[in-house]
C-alpha cells in the first residue's frame, strides 16, 4: 500500500528521501558498471511493461475481488535487483505525478518500502535460495510466493512505523499493525501467485529468459553480507521501536490489555504517544511554538491547548471563511483575466 | 478494462495540457519543480490540528489552475479517485482522539475530527500541488529538470524511456485485453490461468521488442552512454517566482493570516 | 574493383538453435544502385540485412562494404556508412522528442552540439518533419513515424540506405510520398520488401531469395517476367503490371 503526504512529516519523509535517493545513486552507478549496455532499453520497457499489466485484473476464485501482479519481484527476477529497483522506481514517479499515489514526499517512502524490499530482500534472500539456478517449476512457483509475501509484509509494516512516527495520524501503531499485516498478508499471497503464474509461463516457453537472468546475478556477487547486516540494523531499530513504545508508554500496553479485558481507557495513553510525538515534531518543525503543546504545559496538566480556547477557534473559523472568499476571488479574477488575453 | 483505458487517456490527457503556452507552461521547469516541493514540504510541516492556517495555502493551486488554463473538474476527479487511503487512515482519528479541543456554541469538536479534517486538506493540497507541476511541466520536463538539478543519469534515462514506451505497452496491453474480452462468454473477469498467458505473452512481447530497440540503438552507433540535448536557461523571472512564493508559502506557515484576519474582525466588532 | 560499394560472398548463417537461414548468399553492388530484396515470409530477407552492419556474424562467407571487410575493428566504420531503417518505428524511435531521435546518430558519433543541430535539421527537412522535431513520438501518425525512423538515420550522412518493409502500414498517400522520397536519394539502397509496384518504381535491380539461396538476381523488369519463379517465392506480378501485354510480352 502507498504511503500519502497526507499522513507523513518532513521528518519521516526526508529520512525517507535520503534512504530512496541513496539506493538510487547506488543502483544507477551499478548498472553503469553493466557491460551489458542492452539492459538499458530492457529496463525502459519492463517498466512500461508492468505498469500496463498492473492495470490487467483477474479474479480470484471464490471471492468477488480481483487481483493483480505486483511488479517489484517479476523485476528483480529478470533484471536483478540494481536495475529492477531503478525499474520499480521509474513506475512509482510516474504513478505519484499522473495518479496521485500518495504524493511527492510520500515518494521517497513508497520507493523505500515497494522497491527495497522485493529487490534487496525478498529477492536476493528468498526468491534465489528457493529457485537456485535451473529453476524447476515447483521452486519457481514457491519462490516466488513466499518472497512475495515476505516482501509485501515488510513494506506494510514500514508504511506502519513511516505513519505512526509521522504523528498525523492518530491511530495506535498496535491498531495499525492489526490493521495492515493481515490485509497485506493476503495481498502477498495473490500477487505471488500472479507473479508465479507469469514466470511459470516464461518458464515453461522461453526458460533461457530466467536461466540467463539468473546466471546474471551470481550470488556470490551480490554483497548478501551488507544486505543482512542491513537487516540487522533493521531489526535493531524495530526491535528499538518496540521496546520505546513499551518502556515509555505502559499505557500503550496496558491499553491493548484493557482492550482485551473489555475496558476502555482511550484518552489516556493516547497523550501519552502524543506527547514524545511532540517532542520529535518540536525539534523538527520550523517553529516549535506553532506544533504540538510544550511538555511544561503538558507536566502541568493543563488540558487546554494555548492556540486552542474558544475564543481564538472562532476568530480563526471567520477569519478562515473570509480568507476562503478572498482565495477564491483570486483565482476568479486570473481566469477572468487569462480568458481576456 | 476500463481502467486501462482510462488510464490511458489521462496520461495523454495530462500530456496535452502541459503542452499549453501560458505563462506557467513557459517557466524553467526546475522552477516549477522546486515551488512545487517547498509547498508540499511547508504544507506537511504543520502539525496535525492545523486547519484554518492552511486556507491561504489554497492560493498557489488556485492560481496556478486559472493562471494555466487547467480544468478544475477533471482535476478534482483526479483528487476524489486516490482519497480513499488518506481518507481510511484518517478516519480512525476521531476514535483515537476523543479530547474536545474545539467549542462551537454548544457543539464539542474532538481533536479527533479536527486532525481528520487537516488531514483530507493536506491531502488535497500535496496531491493537488503535484497533479499542476505535471500538467503545466510534462513529463519529459520534469525529467529534465531532475537531470540538471543531479539526478543519476541512468535513472533519468530510464524515467524517460519508461515513459515513453508506456503509450506503446499500455495500447498494447488493451488490445490484447479487449481480445480476450471479446471471445469470453462470462464478460470481464478473468481467471488465474488466462491471466498469466495474456500478461506473459506481453512479457515475451516486451523482451522482444527491447531486442528490436537494442538493435536500433546499435545500428545509430549507441555505444553505451545516451546524451540529451535540451539546453534549458534559468532566467531571472524564473528566480523571482521561487523566491517570490518561497518568501509566502514561509510567511504563511510563520504567521497564521485567517486567525489573525478573524481576531483583527472580531475586534472590531465587539 | 573497388567502384563495388558491397560485396557478399557466399554467407552461410544459421540461428544459435541450429535452423538454417541462409545457405551461401552472393552478390556486388555498385555506387548509387538501388537493389530489392524480395521472397516469402521466414526466405531470409531480414536476417540477410542484419548481416550488413555487422549486428550478424556470418558462420562463413565475407562482407565487404566500402573499402572495409567486415571485421570487428572496421565494425564502427561500417556502421557510420551503413543506415537501417527497420519494419516497426516504434523500436526505432525511443527518445523523448523527433529532434533526440534524429540527433541520436551524430551525438554518437561525437559532433559538437552546433553539427548536430545542422545535421538534423538537414534530415527532418529532407523528409519534410521539422515542423514535428518538439512531438513525442508516440503523438505521431504512422507515416510521420516512418519519415522520423528514415531522419534518424540519414542524420548519420550514410552511404548506404538499408530499409525492410518501408512501405508496410501506410496509407496510399504516405506510401506515394515515401517512393518520391526513395526516388530522389542518391544513396545507394538496398530494400527488402513484398511490395512489387515499389520496387518497379524504386530500384532497377531484383534479388529474389528462396529457403535461404538466390534464385534471381538482375534487372527488375526481367525478373518480374519470369512468374513460375515470383510463385515459388509465394509472390505475384506487381499489380500494375498483371494482364499488360506490353509489360508482360517484353521477355
Amino acid at each position: 500500500m502507498h504511503m500519502a503526504d497526507a499522513l507523513v512529516s518532513p521528518a519521516v519523509s526526508g529520512t525517507m528521501w535520503a534512504a530512496s535517493a541513496g539506493l538510487i545513486g547506488y543502483c544507477s552507478k551499478k548498472v553503469k558498471k553493466e557491460i551489458d549496455d542492452r539492459k538499458i532499453p530492457l529496463m525502459g520497457v519492463l517498466g512500461a511493461f508492468i505498469f500496463a499489466a498492473q492495470m490487467i485484473n483477474f479474479t480470484i476464485p471464490g471471492t468477488a475481488s480481483s487481483g493483480h501482479i505486483g511488479g517489484g519481484m517479476i523485476l528483480a527476477i529478470i533484471l536483478g535487483p540494481y536495475a529492477g529497483f531503478l525499474t520499480m522506481a521509474s513506475i512509482l514517479v510516474v504513478q505519484a505525478l499522473f495518479f496521485a499515489d500518495g504524493g511527492l514526499l510520500a515518494l521517497g517512502c513508497n520507493i523505500f518500502n515497494l522497491g527495497f524490499f522485493p529487490c534487496f530482500i525478498a529477492y536476493p534472500l528468498i526468491y534465489k535460495p528457493i529457485a537456485g539456478k535451473t529453476p524447476g517449476r515447483a521452486r519457481v512457483l514457491g519462490g516466488a510466493i513466499l518472497a512475495s509475501i515476505i516482501g509485501l509484509q515488510l513494506g506494510a509494516l514500514a508504511v506502519v512505523l513511516q505513519t505512526v512516527m509521522s504523528g498525523i495520524a492518530e491511530i495506535s501503531f498496535t491498531s495499525f499493525l492489526i490493521l495492515m499485516q493481515p490485509i497485506h498478508l493476503l495481498i502477498g499471497i495473490v500477487e505471488g501467485f500472479a507473479t508465479a503464474a507469469v514466470v511459470a509461463f516464461i518458464w515453461r516457453s522461453r526458460p533461457e529468459v530466467l536461466e540467463r537472468a539468473a546466471a546474471g546475478t551470481p550470488i556470490g556477487a551480490l554483497p548478501v553480507k551488507n544486505i543482512l547486516i542491513g537487516l540487522l540494523i533493521a531489526a535493531v531499530l524495530t526491535g528499538g521501536a518496540f521496546s520505546w513504545f513499551a518502556s515509555t508508554h505502559p499505557d500503550g500496553l496496558e491499553w491493548s490489555l484493557f482492550k482485551a479485558t473489555g475496558e476502555e481507557e482511550l484518552a489516556a495513553p493516547e497523550k501519552g504517544v502524543h506527547t514524545s510525538m511532540a517532542e520529535i515534531q518540536s525539534k523538527t518543525a520550523v517553529l516549535p511554538d506553532y506544533g504540538f503543546k510544550t511538555p511544561e504545559a503538558e507536566a502541568s496538566g493543563e488540558e487546554k491547548w494555548p492556540a486552542m480556547d474558544a475564543g481564538t477557534s472562532v476568530s480563526g473559523l471567520i477569519g478562515g471563511t473570509i480568507t476562503l472568499l478572498l482565495v477564491v476571488m483570486i483565482g476568479y479574477l486570473i481566469k477572468k483575466r487569462q480568458k481576456a488575453v | 478494462m476500463a481502467k486501462i483505458e482510462s488510464a490511458f487517456f489521462d496520461i495523454g490527457y495530462m500530456d496535452t495540457l502541459a503542452a499549453q503556452d501560458t505563462f506557467i507552461h513557459r517557466l524553467d521547469p526546475r522552477a516549477k519543480l522546486v515551488t512545487t516541493l517547498v509547498f508540499v514540504v511547508t504544507v506537511v510541516s504543520f502539525d496535525r490540528y492545523a486547519i484554518s492556517a492552511f486556507i491561504p495555502f489554497f492560493i498557489y493551486p488556485i492560481v496556478l489552475i486559472a493562471g494555466s488554463n487547467l480544468p478544475l473538474p477533471f482535476l478534482l476527479k483526479k483528487l476524489l479517485l486516490v482519497a480513499p487511503f488518506a481518507l481510511l487512515v484518517g478516519i480512525f482519528n476521531p476514535f483515537f482522539d476523543r479530547e474536545i479541543i474545539l467549542k462551537l456554541g454548544a457543539l464539542g469538536i474532538s481533536g479527533g475530527w479536527v486532525s481528520f479534517f487537516s488531514i483530507m486538506i493536506r491531502f488535497v493540497l500535496s496531491v493537488g500541488a503535484a497533479l499542476i507541476l505535471i500538467a503545466t511541466t510534462g513529463f519529459n520536463a520534469v525529467c529534465l529538470a531532475l537531470d540538471r538539478m543531479g539526478t543519476p543519469r541512468v535513472f533519468t534515462i530510464q524515467l524517460l524511456f519508461m515513459y515513453r514506451y508506456l503509450y506503446v505497452l499500455v495500447e498494447e496491453a488493451l488490445r490484447m485485453a479487449r481480445a480476450r474480452a471479446l471471445r469470453s462468454l462470462n464478460g470481464e473477469g478473468m481467471g488465474l490461468k488466462v491471466f498469466s498467458f495474456l500478461v506473459g505473452n506481453l512479457l515475451l512481447r516486451t523482451l522482444d521488442r527491447a531486442q528490436r530497440i537494442h538493435l536500433a540503438m546499435f545500428c545509430r552507433g549507441f555505444d553505451g552512454e545516451i546524451r540529451l540535448v535540451r539546453p534549458i536557461r534559468f532566467s531571472v523571472l524564473d528566480f523571482a517566482y521561487v523566491a517570490g512564493w518561497t518568501v509566502f508559502f514561509i510567511l504563511l506557515r510563520l504567521i497564521n493570516f485567517p486567525q489573525f484576519l478573524g481576531k483583527w474582525i472580531t475586534g472590531l466588532i465587539s | 574493383m573497388s567502384h563495388h560499394i558491397v560485396i557478399v560472398q557466399d554467407l552461410k548463417y544459421a540461428y544459435p538453435d541450429g535452423t538454417k537461414a541462409l545457405h551461401g548468399i552472393s552478390f556486388r553492388l555498385a555506387h548509387g544502385e538501388s537493389l530489392a530484396i524480395v521472397g516469402e515470409n521466414g526466405a531470409g530477407k531480414s536476417t540477410l540485412l542484419l548481416h550488413l552492419n555487422g549486428y550478424l556474424t556470418p558462420n562463413q562467407g565475407s562482407i565487404q562494404i566500402g573499402d572495409y571487410p567486415m571485421t570487428k575493428k572496421t565494425l564502427k566504420f561500417i556502421r557510420r556508412s551503413v543506415g537501417m531503417v527497420f519494419q516497426d518505428p516504434d523500436d526505432q524511435l525511443f527518445m523523448p522528442t523527433v529532434y533526440d531521435d534524429v540527433a541520436f546518430g551524430p551525438m554518437n558519433l561525437g559532433l559538437v552540439p552546433e553539427d548536430v543541430d545542422a545535421r538534423v535539421m538537414q534530415a527532418l527537412n529532407t523528409v519534410d518533419t521539422s515542423h514535428l522535431k518538439n512531438r513525442p513520438p508516440y503523438k505521431l501518425s504512422g507515416g510521420e513515424k516512418r519519415s522520423v525512423a528514415i531522419a534518424s538515420v540519414l542524420s548519420m550522412s550514410p552511404d548506404i540506405l538499408v530499409m525492410d518493409e518501408p512501405t508496410s502500414n501506410l496509407d496510399p498517400k504516405a506510401r506515394r510520398k515515401l517512393i518520391e522520397l526513395l526516388k530522389s536519394f542518391e544513396h545507394t539502397k538496398i530494400i527488402a520488401t513484398h511490395d512489387l509496384d515499389m520496387v518497379l518504381d524504386v530500384c532497377d535491380r531484383t534479388l529474389v531469395i528462396h529457403e535461404g539461396q538466390v534464385t534471381a538476381d538482375g534487372p527488375t523488369m526481367e525478373v518480374f517476367q519470369d512468374v513460375a519463379l515470383l510463385e515459388q517465392s509465394h509472390l505475384e506480378q506487381p499489380l500494375r503490371i498483371q494482364g499488360c501485354p506490353v509489360c508482360c510480352s517484353a521477355a
